[in-house]
């Protein structure tokens, strides 16, 4: 060790550091990177910022030219108080999903913390933005800082033309739906006029082959089309059920103007640009974690850091990935740092020191050798849901002494259904990794029909899971605004999907009309 | 891989969302500053501070789950007595513990706390307040012109030649022709002397000849001072708008006016100081302190200082014109009168008060308030109000009602903000007396 620590001189000593010093960390975190872990990452971009500015990047969930509206600053005013106040310290950085890949780091960070800070985000983050397949599929890295700065001026244009009231009432109400503006399946793929030829051609070719004149003389069955009641037509043509909420109102929402389905379109994009990162917070994390801590252990391997820096270094790691028990006053749910750093170590364990128990539970990848490898493939090709239902060992559970509760609300006591034993693995397993699908998170809600020979009636359904109804006091908030968007009456039924019971079922009407052409409706 | 320092970068981005979350919240916001303000000190009345608004009025709806009933599955760490099948009572409602993963997403606590600064606090605050007559005085007012100092120029008077400036650039002028100095000509000279005494070395004589013949006319055509050299202080008109104001506190401290009573008025002279440096640039205060006798004080001797004898109000009104007189010229200035005091006032005093403020003090004076205040304790509000003190009947009888003379009573701090506003609200309505 002695040896190499000869041929690497350190990187800085104390905490001060210049850019120059950057430009050397990154150059060695980098050749660490991808010499040991063979990182695939978007080139960096490293921008250093002060506190203020950090506050200011929070307030717009990091992303640095979002469009203007009050509820970003009343984040920026929730996150400065409890700053100012003490409470809480900012992140040490922020980093964002484009490319080049921007990562903000605080000016006030330490030599080791920006050291620290480039190893987790501008590598460790980055490699998992340019590879995770959500990413890939869902997201633009290219084109998002153009789409935002677009996004931002457009809605500016939209205010000064439109009034800001109209467009901040338009976005308040995009907003309360846009959790449900996300396309959840994969988009398909464009048209291309060259291989649809080709397909009709080959179809072509086929009918040809199989063609035979005796079919011609079989009594004709009726038509199809004839078959199908005017209600499945219609929702047919409508694209329905749809459980895009704001891209089917974007669509077809008969009242609105086109700037105003352009709003719309913008929030749907932004939300659908989040849309990957709210599924992948543990590997997202747990990646970034488990990178900074290889190669800052590598780094003082190597002598590049010396040992204060080492301790230093140390002592944030461990805070970052501190767990709490549910005991705790301060217990705020699983630390997705924690519990995917201590994954990824564990997959790095069955891979190289596998036991019995392991090589039953993971028998592709125990005692594989080549741990970064496997964990490069499960950083590509999973989400937390898929990647704890896949990767979560008898061990840590046991470790994490990990249970799970029941909370019946018909009945007077909670009820532990399992526990870190023998029984209870797979259902622990299979309860946490329920609690990270996205499908299970979010309230399955979906728009199943227009009435269109009628009053134009727009009727949502909710597919209530274990009878869990939605947030009272929201929902006829946000039916209302739906109603305005919409322009006429809209039902949400909340229904039992076993039995197609309909639990409860709310009423948004619209606002009094007062254009005398029906024009203006909205606001 | 690139590098950008943004440090330098404008900051307050979040400036405009900031503003429009307030002018949101702002019928929230505005209630929270104002209760406040009732807790707040006298000192840091005009600070920034922390306010708590209910999250109710700043909600975002969303869909999503309600937090209560049905099914729901928690995985937790950290098991230490749980075996499979056990019971566990419920937790009450947000006492945290097993609340899930999920319980942090709920509602949390209902108030949402955040900081305003200074400005915005005060905004808030003042809103929907307007200075009395500010109008008027902004209409007829005639802008003065001002002297200030700008910088140096080349020509001007000669009493505003600015020596220092001219010796330097001189001085830097003279080193750099190489003007010779009177010290090497002097030496030259010495040894042209003795060189002309001993008779040696002729050659050398005649070269120091020469080389002393071109000093000294190099020193001739350098001049010690050159006119390029001379530097005038320089002074630009800027027109001065109306923009001071003054503001006379006149206090009784006699004896009856015990330290609640001080505060009560003390309250007042903040809240109107405040109002006041908002809408002009420049506010001085004037402490005028009575008894029987009045004089002009410090601000703590003011509140602080206590002080007996008999109550003669006019000798304070005597005070305040004199000071007016020699320092606050009314055409320069906007004069703000506030007189707090608990009524008391020697009977035959009144008349010479009441000629006083109707024909001297309010023809100059912008806008003039009486606070009387009554004792807090004990004594009853009603009481007080069916006797009516020498000083009120005085102002009631002879002071002529509305324009911009106003007298409120006031018994308690917390009366003190309300009144504030009754006087100071933008409609300008003005009505007598309670």
């Amino acid at each position: 060790m002695v040896a190499i620590a000869e041929k690497h001189p350190l990187l800085f000593t104390g905490s001060d550091w210049d850019f120059d010093t950057i430009r050397r960390i990154h150059e060695t975190v980098g050749e660490v990177a991808g010499r040991q872990l063979g990182l695939d990452t978007y080139p960096n971009q490293i921008e250093v910022i002060t506190a203020e500015q950090m506050l200011d990047a929070y307030a717009s969930t990091g992303m640095p030219q979002l469009y203007r509206h009050w509820s970003f600053g009343k984040q920026f005013a929730h996150h400065e108080m409890v700053y100012r106040k003490g409470m809480s310290a900012l992140a040490y950085e922020i980093v964002i999903n484009s490319n080049p890949c921007i990562s903000y780091i605080m000016e006030e960070n330490t030599a080791m913390m920006q050291t620290l800070v480039i190893a987790h985000a501008a590598f460790g983050h980055n490699h998992f933005f340019k590879n995770n397949y959500l990413f890939r599929q869902w997201t633009d890295a290219e084109g998002i800082l153009d789409y935002l700065a677009f996004a931002r001026k457009y809605i500016a244009q939209c205010e000064e033309r439109h009034g800001l009231s109209a467009v901040e009432r338009l976005l308040d109400i995009a907003h309360s739906l846009q959790s449900h503006g996300v396309h959840r399946y994969p988009r398909r793929s464009r048209l291309d006029l060259k291989v649809e030829r080709q397909r009709e051609a080959e179809r072509h070719a086929y009918r040809e082959q199989v063609y035979n004149d005796l079919w011609r003389t079989v009594p004709g069955q009726p038509s199809q089309t004839a078959g199908r009641s005017s209600a499945e037509r219609r929702r047919a043509m409508l694209g329905l059920p749809e459980e895009n909420i704001l891209y089917f109102l974007e669509k077809t929402a008969p009242l609105l103007q086109p700037w105003q389905r352009e709003v719309l379109r913008i929030v749907r994009h932004v939300a659908q640009y989040f849309y990957p990162q709210s599924q992948t917070k543990i590997m997202n994390e747990g990646c970034a974690t488990w990178c900074h801590y290889r190669i800052m252990t590598h780094l003082h391997e190597q002598g590049s850091i010396d040992d204060g820096a080492f301790l230093e270094f140390l002592q944030s790691h461990a805070n970052v990935i501190m767990q709490p028990t549910y005991d705790k006053p301060y217990y705020n749910g699983l630390n997705p740092y924690a519990i995917g750093f201590a994954m990824m170590q564990d997959i790095v364990r069955i891979c190289e020191s596998p036991e019995d128990e392991d090589r039953a539970w993971f028998p592709d990848i125990a005692g594989k050798g080549d741990a970064v490898t496997v964990l490069k493939h499960v950083w590509e090709n999973y989400r937390d849901e898929s990647f704890l239902s896949q990767f979560l060992s008898p061990r840590l559970i046991r470790e994490w002494r990990l249970f799970h509760l029941e909370d019946d609300s018909t009945k007077p006591t909670l009820r532990v259904d399992a526990i870190h034993d023998e029984r209870g693995y797979r259902r622990i397993r299979n309860a946490l990794s329920r609690q990270y699908d996205i499908g299970w998170q979010q309230a399955d809600i979906q728009i199943i029909d227009v009435d269109l020979d009628g009053d134009r009636q727009l009727t949502l359904q909710h597919n209530t899971v274990n009878g869990i109804l939605l947030y009272e006091k929201d929902i006829d908030q946000v039916l209302q605004n739906l109603a305005a968007i919409w322009g006429y009456k809209v039902v949400l039924r909340e229904v039992d999907p076993a039995t197609g019971r309909l639990i409860k079922e709310h009423i948004a009407r619209t606002p009094q009309r007062n254009g005398p052409n029906g024009e203006d409706q909205l606001f | 891989m690139h590098i950008i320092d943004r440090r330098l970068n404008p900051g307050g981005r979040s400036f405009t969302n900031r503003q429009r979350f307030i002018r949101r919240a702002k019928n929230l916001v505005q209630r929270a500053v104002r209760e406040d303000f009732k807790n707040r000190s006298i000192k840091d009345l005009d600070q920034g501070g922390e306010i708590s608004i209910t999250r109710e009025g700043v909600h975002e709806p969303a869909l999503r789950r309600g937090s209560a009933g049905g099914r729901r599955d928690h995985v937790l760490p950290g098991n230490k007595e749980f075996i499979e099948g056990d019971s566990i009572r419920r937790p009450p409602p947000g006492s945290g513990g097993a609340g899930g993963p999920d319980a942090g997403t709920g509602s949390g606590e209902d108030a949402f706390r955040f900081l305003l600064t200074r400005e915005e606090y005060l905004d808030l605050f003042l809103d929907d307040l307007e200075l009395p007559n500010l109008a008027k005085r902004k209409l007829t007012g005639a802008e003065a012109k001002e002297l200030h100092r700008a910088g140096y120029s080349t020509t001007g008077s000669p009493s505003a030649l600015s020596v220092t400036r001219t010796m330097r650039n001189a001085l830097s002028r003279r080193i750099a022709l190489r003007r010779p100095g009177r010290d090497t000509i002097r030496a030259l000279e010495e040894e042209i002397a003795t060189l002309t005494e001993s008779g040696a070395d002729p050659t050398r004589l005649d070269a120091l000849r020469i080389e002393h013949e071109r000093l000294v006319t190099r020193s001739k055509r350098i001049a010690w001072i050159d006119p390029i050299d001379l530097r005038y202080r320089r002074y630009d008109q800027t027109p001065r708008p109306v923009a001071q104001a003054v503001m006379f506190c006149l206090m009784d401290v006699s004896g009856s006016m015990n330290e609640q009573m001080k505060d009560l008025a003390k309250r007042f002279y903040a809240l109107l100081h405040i109002f006041l440096r908002r809408s002009y640039r420049h506010v001085d205060v004037v402490f005028i302190r009575h008894t029987d006798h009045a004089e002009e004080v410090d601000e703590d001797t003011f509140f602080h200082s206590p002080e007996t004898g008999g109550t003669i109000v006019s000798t304070a009104l005597d005070e305040m014109l004199r000071v007016v007189r020699e320092r606050y010229s009314p055409d320069d200035w906007n004069i703000y009168v506030a007189q707090a005091s608990d009524g008391d006032n020697i009977g035959t005093d009144s008349g010479r008060v009441a000629k006083l403020i109707t024909e001297d003090i309010l023809p100059i004076s912008q806008y003039y308030a009486y606070l009387e205040v009554g004792r807090g304790d004990g004594q009853l509000p009603l009481g007080s109000v069916a006797r009516t003190t020498d000083l009120w009947r005085t102002y009631e009888m002879h002071v002529p009602s509305g324009g911009h003379f106003v007298m409120r009573k006031v018994w308690h701090r917390r009366e003190i903000y309300p009144v504030f506003r009754e006087l100071f609200r933008r409609d300008g309505a003005d009505e007598g007396g309670p």
